[in-house]
């Protein structure tokens, strides 16, 4: 039981990191009906500016508190520029183009910042400055680190903080008028572009935030480490419903927990022929089980395929 | 066929014919055998371009299908189990191997809407290398990442194609042997292609690209037409593997990385989606390419005295710009496809 416990702690921790990725996927895909392949380079790209920001900054002798803060800083403004520069250059020209070209402009893109990324940081592991305290409470015989606290407390606030912005604020209602209906949207007076970049943004702030959560969980960052990440967080979308919000943060607690579960059991479950090395595959059993008896996901609405 | 077309034909069959002997003799055995991965590439561009250029489905996960057909070669033509079944058998089983496997995945996901297959395919990719991977516990499947080494070279009927024969005073080489091979398999391949891309699957595989509901409402079955293509490019995939199983002689789950996916979907892309021509001149270009970025590694060395860009990350990052500028600003690619060009061009 203790076991089990615990590995929901884990999940729950990798589900809330899971969460802020989808919820990028599923903004950009609720609002122009698009997957943005790149979004999980962007996670990479925030965690591996984090990652050098605060061993630059704790190595010159900057209390740690401040340097993980300028590190969280230096990934945001660099993942929203990175995220405004995707969109303007890879999706805007081709929003009247035929479906393909936007996925295939995307998965170049996400090749590209890979690279770009190995010619920078190299192509080795890096890993996290261990600065961050190691404390842990003991409850239960289930034990929480202080980051796993951090990392979902965190979460939990941010997730808070968009449903509020979505529901409550002019900006808000823009991206759900867009969403809705663009052209219609637009008579009405909303820039669309505007707020197809900023959806963009926002979702890239988020996914800066996952990656600084990420290399500091598991203490290391790594190029491609974006990639299985990013693939992940799009089935916790998927899981969820694509396009609704609620249902990203759900997937990807589901998720997360899933997947900790999993890999806890699997060894006892098959008496021993799968190991926890197939862990990454639960998500994809996840996401095409979904696809085959639950295509439109949790609290997904029905989706009809537009003529 | 009018005269001047099959005097063009002649010519053309003959340059294929002589240029694996004149390569050998000009630039010796290494070139050759980047002409006979040039083939190997050709072949799976063209499988993949059945799926990209002419159902119009994103498949991000296309050296899966290779891998089935690289390690049922491997597996049932080694010492790994000591079985050493005949080429004749393994490569259709590894292409129809490599095609069930496309249906499998492609059941669930081809009625849905078209980008949830390019993340399942995407997906199925790194899948099927963690298998590859793990598979040597607790019971030894795939030899892990060692991967199964020792398989028989490619063999038809007495005839080696793994060593030297001698032919009327020539020696033709291993390479060379191959070479012939995987023409076979190329212009199979092309003749396919050809016949489906005009007959009325390859007319209804256009119209689904084109436009899916217009299409379905017209009576086509569409989800099954998919299906079709889709396992269609798979067992190009599966064939193109067995052949580069028997000639390495070695696989492992690292020569099926994303990376490839992505260079062969470059080649599909960069040459021109829908068009054989483009399709193979796309493949020859980015299979030749690496052996220049080589050159471009040593150029770094000797002007600047230190390798700043690795010549393999050049390259990826190549492919990337490749494919987000070609969608940009030809997406028709460098050798359209006629119907195509008149799509983007009015």
């Amino acid at each position: 039981m203790d076991i089990f416990l615990q590995q929901l702690v884990n999940g729950l921790t990798l589900g809330s990191i899971y969460a802020l990725v989808a919820l990028g996927y599923t903004m950009v895909y609720g609002i122009m009906e698009l997957i943005n392949f790149a979004h999980g380079e962007v996670v990479m790209v925030g965690a591996l500016v984090a990652l050098t920001v605060i061993q630059g900054l704790s190595g010159l002798g900057w209390p740690v508190p401040l340097a993980v803060l300028a590190g969280i800083l230096a990934a945001m403004v660099l993942c929203m520029t990175l995220g405004f520069v995707i969109e303007r250059v890879a999706y805007r020209p081709l929003r009247r183009a035929p479906k393909l070209a936007p996925l295939i402009t995307a998965i170049g893109l996400s090749i590209v910042l890979q690279q770009l990324a190995a010619l920078i940081w190299g192509r080795g592991y890096l890993s996290f400055p261990p600065v961050l305290p190691s404390a842990s409470i003991v409850w239960g015989g289930v034990i929480i680190t202080a980051i796993q606290g951090v990392i979902i407390v965190l979460a939990g606030l941010i997730m808070a903080g968009l449903l509020v912005l979505v529901q409550k604020t002019a900006l808000g209602r823009a991206m759900r008028a867009t969403a809705q209906n663009p052209a219609v949207a637009q008579l009405m007076g909303v820039n669309t572009d505007r707020v197809i970049a900023l959806t963009f943004v926002l979702g890239s702030a988020l996914a800066a935030v996952a990656g600084v959560m990420v290399v500091s969980y598991y203490n290391v960052g790594h190029y491609t480490m974006g990639f299985m990440l990013g693939l992940k967080a799009f089935t916790a979308a998927v899981l969820g419903g694509i396009g609704n919000l609620p249902g990203a943060m759900l997937g990807g607690l589901l998720l997360g927990v899933v997947e900790a579960l999993g890999a806890g059991y699997i060894g006892d479950l098959t008496g021993g022929f799968f190991g926890s090395n197939y862990k990454d595959v639960f998500a994809f059993m996840v996401l095409i089980g979904v696809l085959v008896f639950h295509p439109n996901g949790l609290l997904g609405s029905r989706a009809q395929e537009k003529v | 066929m009018g005269r001047s077309r099959s005097l063009g034909l002649a010519v053309v069959a003959i340059m294929l014919l002589a240029l694996p002997f004149v390569t050998d003799a000009a630039l010796g055995h290494s070139w050759v055998r980047i002409l006979d991965f040039a083939l190997l590439y050709v072949l799976l561009a063209l499988g993949l371009n059945i799926v990209v250029g002419y159902a119009g489905l994103l498949d991000l996960g296309y050296v899966a299908f290779f891998a089935v057909g690289a390690y049922c070669y491997g597996l049932l033509a080694s010492p790994h189990f000591d079985l050493h079944w005949p080429l004749w058998v393994l490569l259709p089983m590894g292409a129809m191997l490599a095609a069930s496997f496309g249906v499998l995945l492609g059941t669930p996901t081809l009625g849905l809407r078209g980008d949830y297959l390019a993340i399942v395919t995407l997906g199925f990719g790194e899948i099927i290398r963690i298998f590859l991977n793990n598979l040597n516990t607790p019971v030894n499947i795939t030899n892990g990442p060692q991967g199964v080494s020792l398989i028989d070279p490619l063999r038809i009927g007495p005839w080696s194609l793994g060593q030297v024969h001698h032919l009327g005073g020539f020696d033709v080489p291993v390479v060379v042997n191959v070479y012939f091979l995987f023409l076979l398999g190329v212009l199979l391949a092309v003749v396919l292609s050809r016949r489906l891309e005009r007959s009325r699957i390859g007319r209804a595989w256009a119209a689904i690209r084109e436009d899916e509901i217009a299409a379905a409402s017209m009576g086509l079955h569409t989800r099954n037409l998919k299906l079709l293509a889709f396992a269609m490019g798979a067992s190009f995939g599966g064939l193109s593997g067995g052949l580069f199983a028997g000639f390495q002689g070695f696989v492992s789950p690292e020569s099926f990385t994303l990376q490839e996916s992505v260079m062969i979907l470059c080649m599909v892309v960069l040459g021109g989606m829908g068009n054989i021509a483009g399709v193979v001149l796309g493949a020859i270009l980015l299979s030749v390419l690496p052996e220049a970025l080589r050159a471009a590694g040593s150029l770094q060395q000797d002007l600047l005295g230190h390798v700043w860009v690795d010549p393999s990350n050049l390259r990826m990052l190549l492919f990337g710009l490749a494919l987000v500028l070609m969608m940009l600003l030809r997406p028709e690619g460098l050798l359209p496809a006629r119907a195509r060009q008149r799509e983007l061009h009015g």
